[in-house]
């Protein structure tokens, strides 16, 4: 199993969510999350006083998959997170020893 | 303050019309405390929110009291020396019939006793932006006690009572550009010396918490704004109230745009906390002004603070003083600026026949104008000055670093302004029971 994770714009959420749904994943975790990359933040002005606002506001996406959907998966996020723009986001996966579904006790595969 | 107009042969009688006018005014002169509260409040940090808003507050408490004492009695009591007035039938406001007119004009003294009250209360609080987020409680309440005994009361004899030197002078004063934005400007400049810095000023960044508050203050600061400056003419019989009432309409407007463009073209954005600060700037300017000026004179004044308010702001970060909301670049600046241009764009038609440069009348109006403005700045700055270091040197002045960093209204309210514990709606705090009292638990031991 991986885990994939997606640092993303928020307002790509609606368009990765049918993305995901339409290649048949059936839950995802999705996490408030603010940060920076290359572009850094952007500047904001009070009364002449100029403040640099570094961590601006990303969505971090959550998703357990089989080992072989993996790749394929990280490639539908990102073409459906992507705009083209600087501060577009990261997408990574790793590996996952165990997973359990709480309700039925499933493990593995199973769970997901 | 309008010079008593007193027909010998036709004492003035009660005006229904103009009374109820007054306790309009007054009300809404009341209102731009609150106002003055939110517009501070939300330009501080979340920790210190309460504070900011108390530090408004309770001069509508403490003054109220201190004016009924022998507030309006100095202020407005009979002369003496130019300096400062005193009437025994107005200490406790016991000597005043509730049909009694005051001084020339066709409204009760309680009337007049009460909008003037408001002028007293609204005049400390301003000072209180300046010193947001490190000064104790206990100490600001003090100061602004003994700060209008010893300043606003005389002050506003000096501008507004008959016989204060100001007034006799001839300083065009309308509604309290001298008396209160000068005034409560130099005062804060004269604190903020004593009691220093706020920590990491110029390090940590101390931006606004919710300008929609801001917003919210500076919108009621104008509505009341109305009864401040068209009020001051104790009513409106012969439509100088009514010119001071579109002047002070005229000027906000021109004030925000002017430090709209200000800033668009300095900082590259039209900002709401500079929308806000403008229309302060422009009801400021407007304030001592708007009873001497045309219409369109008004639109010059209102853009002239406005840009030079959004320019004066800055200054704080050049010269290294602590004021933390701007109290001298937008009031005393603003002040300063209504006051002297009187000066200049008086036209001789409205509240008096002194006219100004641009009008035929010289630069004697201007002198008499500099008078006024350098008199109550410098006197206010050095009282106001001494007054703090006093109460620093007695109860001290500031709450200690840590509570500063910590948040002042945790220490000095027990409370904050806002509940972030998410998690279970609440459970970053918990509810401790009230301690039994001495008797209930004695009984407990005893069963």
């Amino acid at each position: 199993m991986k885990l994939i994770t997606a640092v993303v714009k928020p307002h790509r959420l609606d368009e990765i969510k049918e993305a995901l749904q339409a290649f048949g994943v059936h839950g995802l975790t999705v996490t408030e999350a603010s940060g920076y990359g290359r572009q850094r933040g952007h500047t904001e002005v009070y009364r002449g006083a100029e403040y640099t606002v570094d961590l601006v506001p990303k969505i971090r996406i959550e998703v357990l998959v089989e080992d072989d959907d993996a790749e394929q998966l990280l490639d539908v996020i990102v073409k459906a997170a992507r705009t083209g723009k600087i501060g577009d986001g990261k997408v990574w996966s790793v590996p996952v020893d165990t997973a359990v579904r709480v309700r039925t006790g499933e493990r593995g595969p199973d769970a997901l | 303050m309008a010079p008593a107009i007193t027909l010998a042969a036709d004492a003035p009688t009660l005006s229904a019309a103009n009374t109820g006018f007054m306790l309009i005014c007054s009300a809404l002169v009341l209102i731009m405390t609150p106002g003055l509260a939110f517009f501070y409040g939300g330009m501080v940090r979340v920790k210190s929110t309460l504070n900011m808003l108390m530090m408004s507050f309770i001069s509508m408490g403490i003054i109220t009291i201190l004016w009924v004492l022998y507030g309006f009695s100095m202020a407005f009591g009979t002369d003496s020396g130019s300096i400062v007035g005193w009437s025994s039938d107005f200490v406790g406001l016991s000597g005043i019939g509730k049909m009694e007119l005051w001084d020339g004009y066709t409204i009760p003294i309680y009337v007049f006793a009460v909008f003037q009250l408001m002028f007293a209360i609204i005049t400390p609080a301003l000072i209180s932006g300046a010193l947001a987020d490190r000064v104790k409680f206990t100490a600001w309440s003090l100061f602004i006690a003994l700060w209008a005994t010893i300043v606003y009361f005389p002050v506003a004899h000096w501008v507004w009572g008959t016989g204060g030197w100001a007034f006799e002078l001839g300083v065009i004063d309308f509604a309290g550009g001298t008396a209160v934005h000068i005034n409560a400007g130099a005062a804060a400049l004269g604190v903020i010396l004593v009691i220093g810095k706020r920590v990491g000023f110029k390090k940590d960044p101390m931006r606004p918490h919710s300008l929609p508050l801001v917003m919210l203050g500076a919108g009621l600061l104008w509505f009341g704004w109305f009864g401040f400056n068209a009020g001051s003419w104790l009513g409106n019989d012969d439509g100088v109230g009514a010119l001071m009432f579109v002047n002070t309409q005229i000027a906000t407007a021109a004030a925000m745009l002017a430090w709209l463009a200000y800033e668009k073209i300095r900082h590259g954005a039209f900002t709401t906390l500079g929308a806000a600060s403008g229309a302060v700037a422009g009801l400021v300017a407007i304030t001592p002004s708007g009873g001497a000026v045309s219409p369109l004179g008004a639109i010059a004044v209102g853009a002239i603070a406005g840009v030079l308010c959004a320019m004066a702001v800055g200054l704080k970060y050049k010269f290294g003083y602590d004021d933390s909301l701007d109290v001298v670049g937008v009031h005393l600046v603003g002040g300063v600026a209504g006051s002297l241009l009187i000066g200049f764009f008086a036209t001789g038609g409205g509240q008096s026949d002194a006219a100004g440069l641009f009008y035929g009348g010289g630069l004697d109006q201007f002198w008499k104008q500099c008078a006024g403005v350098f008199g109550v700045l410098a006197y206010s700055l050095v009282a106001s000055a001494v007054l703090a270091f006093l109460i620093d040197k007695t109860i001290g002045m500031r709450v200690p670093e840590d509570v500063e960093v910590a948040g002042i209204d945790q220490e000095e309210h027990a409370e904050t302004a806002y509940d972030f514990s998410g998690a279970g709606g609440g459970a970053a705090t918990r509810t401790v029971p009230p301690a039994p009292v001495a008797g209930a638990a004695s009984k407990k031991v005893d069963a």
